[in-house]
């Protein structure tokens, strides 16, 4: 019975995981890769995409609130860390990186507003404002992208405590730090009485509202947190990955497959945003690498490109209809068979809440 | 269990390593490797399948004829979707590959560079743009990685514009006109206006810019704008054969003259063309590589690369076509560059460093007579390099879509006032080198 989970604190098989991906991400992972394709390509993007999957999944996931603009919040942290950066001296990066999510958090709430009002289908429409607007603002005012003429700015070099941080292996620290000290807090949050609230209003509503949760507070607290959150990733993937600023990079084909990530992955879980971004992210890139290795020369090239597409898209068909619930339970489910053998009666301690 | 767990994850892990791995050719012989960083599928796919095939039909030329000195060429391919993010991925992934790292890049796309534009210095890359991406590039002190063989954008419109002043009978006659710049609405759709609304100022001419919002499809609206303002030139800065056929089929129905549209270099091309049917005839386009078969050179490769069945064009027909000249010029300017390095470090049949092949790139001195050899002479314009100019011929020719083909219309003409063109890349570049702390290097 020791590892009964309760909530706001930590079952043993959590801190296990917990010691075990530490112990991955900062010793096996930097002492064994040393491609740095693999920091610059695979690492940074999948964590910083997987940091604003878990802001859609805050506020759809747990709020059930179908919104549509992850993207929008992205670029709104992206440019408000540029523009710290670039304008308030002395400010340390971790304090842009904070102040860039406080925006992003400031602009989640005011796009916020219509779920008090819409909901479902056309909330997602009217939540697709975000997507445009901040694009638009952003193109539209010269000060932003302090006057450049492209509209396509350099970010500037990563420095903390005087030190830069611009090697690929640097910067995925920075990354995988800044994720690890970000994921902990939702996943507190999701299992305290904010995260029950945000279920409460998800499952339905009124009932929620009829028990005394606020519906104003808690939607707009999912809308600020989730805006937080894409906020954040939105500025680590221009600053680590992407290298420069473009509002095109932001696009709604970023929000949709953010969206796709917390479907794919599982919606309500936070290891399904993880899983969800890898898989969103990773297989076109192995279809393709596939496809160039095994095929190359074999197949015209430009049909080979359309198959990768194919490819994809079928696969996430399959895993539709045979996992609806998103890769994170089909990974649940494997452990539960892995484990379930020899530990058949601690099967109990893997019902877990989701999380 | 955890040490399971580990090991389990330890073995996934390796197997997708080993599947990404790219397998390593034993080399027999001395080989020089180029990355295709191609955009086949989606809305550019016209663009893409036609420049980057050429590329390789040019390689594979090379390749048939005893290659660079000796040095046979070889090459990986990574789908960019002519997406930022993908290009930087793909910009990893070919950045070493057949047990060399690379030595040019060339994204087709002005996103796509900027993406990747800050890493060259580090990386020691050559980014070959060919007819696209950051302008002030052009200024070598300040990018010494960068180079734009076919024309920057600021030299484009400038053209352009002494193009309508020549049709309208004189500078003189520009003052109180109007010209409308239509164009999507990114970086790459902005980049003309700084050169643009300078010579306009200068010249008395009202611009008007109306943006469409990417990818370009709805554009009713806008030409509503255009009738309402009644310009009497279109510039049309647009991208993808969908939009740029759109954007005459839109026009027709306004009854916007279509001699008085003047499209850039990226609609230029057949593919964006053909889809508007009759609305299509009578617009202008600029050049910075004629199409045509009748060049020496795209006759060779037509007999012996696709005689042979090795052609990367699934549509033979596309052969000579806009964008597949163009990627040839790219492609020929690589070979070329690869050329002057050996030469010039002694390597003579031997691969070359990025550095090397980056100092045969400013060597570059495509006369009239080296075009003539190379059998290409006439399908681009004459150029030099040097350490400070990056830039190019900064030459276009204009061309007319009469309805089949694009009839070119008057020589390679470069702007009015190059020497203002000229100061405001320097202007640019000195503002990115003080923002980026950056100092220019001092050229002999």
């Amino acid at each position: 019975m020791s590892d009964k989970p309760i909530f706001m604190t930590f079952a043993r098989s959590d801190v296990t995981n917990f010691v075990v991906l530490m112990i991955v991400a900062f010793a096996v992972i930097p002492l064994t890769v040393g491609s740095d394709y693999w920091y610059t390509s695979i690492l940074i993007p999948w964590l910083c995409l997987a940091l604003a999957a878990i802001g859609q999944q805050i506020v759809m996931g747990y709020t059930g609130q179908l919104a549509l603009g992850a993207a929008g919040f992205m670029a709104a942290g992206a440019f408000a860390c540029f523009n710290l950066e670039l304008r308030v001296p002395g400010l340390p990066f971790a304090g842009s990186l904070l102040l860039s999510g406080v925006i992003a958090a400031a602009f989640g709430v005011l796009f916020g507003l219509p779920s008090l009002r819409v909901r479902g289908i056309y909330l997602m429409v009217a939540t697709l404002a975000s997507q445009f607007f901040i694009i638009w603002m952003i193109d539209k005012f010269g000060w932003f992208k302090n006057y450049d003429t492209s509209g396509i700015i350099t970010a500037q070099d990563i420095e903390i405590f005087g030190r830069p941080f611009t090697s690929p292996v640097e910067m995925y620290l920075v990354v995988a730090v800044v994720v690890i000290v970000l994921t902990i807090p939702a996943i507190n949050l999701t299992r305290g009485a904010v995260g029950r609230s945000w279920m409460a209003v998800r499952d339905m509503d009124i009932a929620a509202e009829s028990m005394g949760i606020s519906l104003l507070r808690t939607k707009l607290l999912a809308f600020a947190i989730s805006a937080f959150y894409c906020g954040v990733a939105g500025a680590l993937f221009a600053f680590t990955y992407l290298k420069s600023l473009e509002p095109v990079a932001f696009d709604i084909k970023l929000s949709f497959e953010i969206l796709f990530m917390v479907i794919l992955g599982g919606l309500g879980t936070i290891n399904g945003a993880f899983i969800g971004a890898a898989f969103i992210l990773l297989f076109p890139v192995v279809l393709n690498s596939l496809g160039n290795t095994y095929f190359h020369g074999m197949i015209d090239a430009t049909i080979m490109s359309a198959i990768e597409q194919v490819v994809f898209g079928a696969l996430i068909i399959l895993f539709l209809i045979y996992e609806p619930l998103g890769m994170s339970k089909l990974w649940t489910n494997l452990r539960q068979r892995m484990f379930s053998r020899k530990r058949a009666g601690d099967a109990r301690a893997l019902r877990k809440p989701a999380g | 269990m955890i040490m399971q767990r580990t090991l389990r994850g330890a073995m996934v892990a390796s197997t997708i390593a080993a599947a990404l791995a790219l397998p390593e050719p034993v080399v027999a012989q001395e080989t020089q490797y180029f990355p295709i960083a191609s955009s086949r599928v989606g809305p550019y796919s016209a663009m893409g399948t036609g420049y980057y095939g050429a590329q390789i039909d040019y390689l594979n030329y090379v390749n048939m004829n005893g290659g660079v000195n000796g040095v046979m060429l070889t090459w990986q391919e990574c789908e960019t979707e002519y997406n930022a993010v993908k290009t930087v991925e793909c910009y990893q992934r070919l950045l070493q590959s057949d047990g060399q790292k690379i030595v040019v890049f060339d994204t087709l796309g002005t996103p796509g560079a900027y993406a990747v534009i800050n890493r060259m210095r580090d990386d020691q890359v050559v980014l070959a743009q060919y007819g696209y991406g950051r302008t002030d590039a052009a200024d070598g002190t300040v990018w010494p990685w960068v180079f734009n063989a076919a024309g920057h954008y600021w030299s484009q419109i400038a053209v352009k514009m002494r193009f309508m002043a020549e049709q309208e009978g004189g500078v003189e006659n520009m003052r109180g006109k109007k010209i409308v710049h239509m164009h999507i609405d990114s970086a790459y759709g902005r980049e003309p206006l700084p050169a643009m609304r300078g010579i306009a100022e200068a010249w008395g001419v009202e611009v008007v810019e109306i943006a469409v919002p990417p990818p370009g499809l709805e554009q009713q609206s806008q030409w509503l704008q255009v009738r309402r303002e009644r310009p009497d030139w279109v510039t049309f800065w647009g991208a993808g054969s969908g939009m740029n056929s759109t954007g005459m089929t839109n026009a027709a129905r306004i009854g916007f003259p279509r001699d008085r549209l003047i499209y850039v270099t990226f609609g230029a091309a057949e593919e964006d063309m053909y889809p508007a049917g009759d609305s299509a005839v009578g617009t202008y386009a600029m050049a910075n590589a004629l199409p045509g078969r009748d060049y020496p050179l795209v006759k060779a490769i037509q007999e012996q690369v696709y005689g042979a069945g090795q052609g990367n064009l699934a549509d033979e027909s596309r052969i000579g076509s806009v964008y597949w000249n163009r990627g040839l010029g790219a492609a020929v300017m690589w070979v070329e560059a690869l050329r002057n390095a050996q030469e010039m470090h002694g390597k003579v049949g031997q691969p070359v460093t990025g550095a090397e092949f980056r100092d045969g790139y400013e060597a570059l001195n495509m006369t009239e007579a080296r075009l003539q050899e190379i059998g290409i002479g006439g399908m681009v314009a004459p150029f030099q390099m040097s350490c400070e100019e990056h830039g190019g011929a900064g030459k276009f020719a204009v061309m007319q879509w009469n309805g089949d083909k694009f009839v070119r219309v008057g020589d390679w003409q470069e702007p009015l006032d190059p020497d203002y063109i000229r100061q405001l890349i320097t202007e640019s570049a000195a503002k990115y080198a003080a923002e980026n702390n950056l100092t220019p290097r001092t050229c002999p």
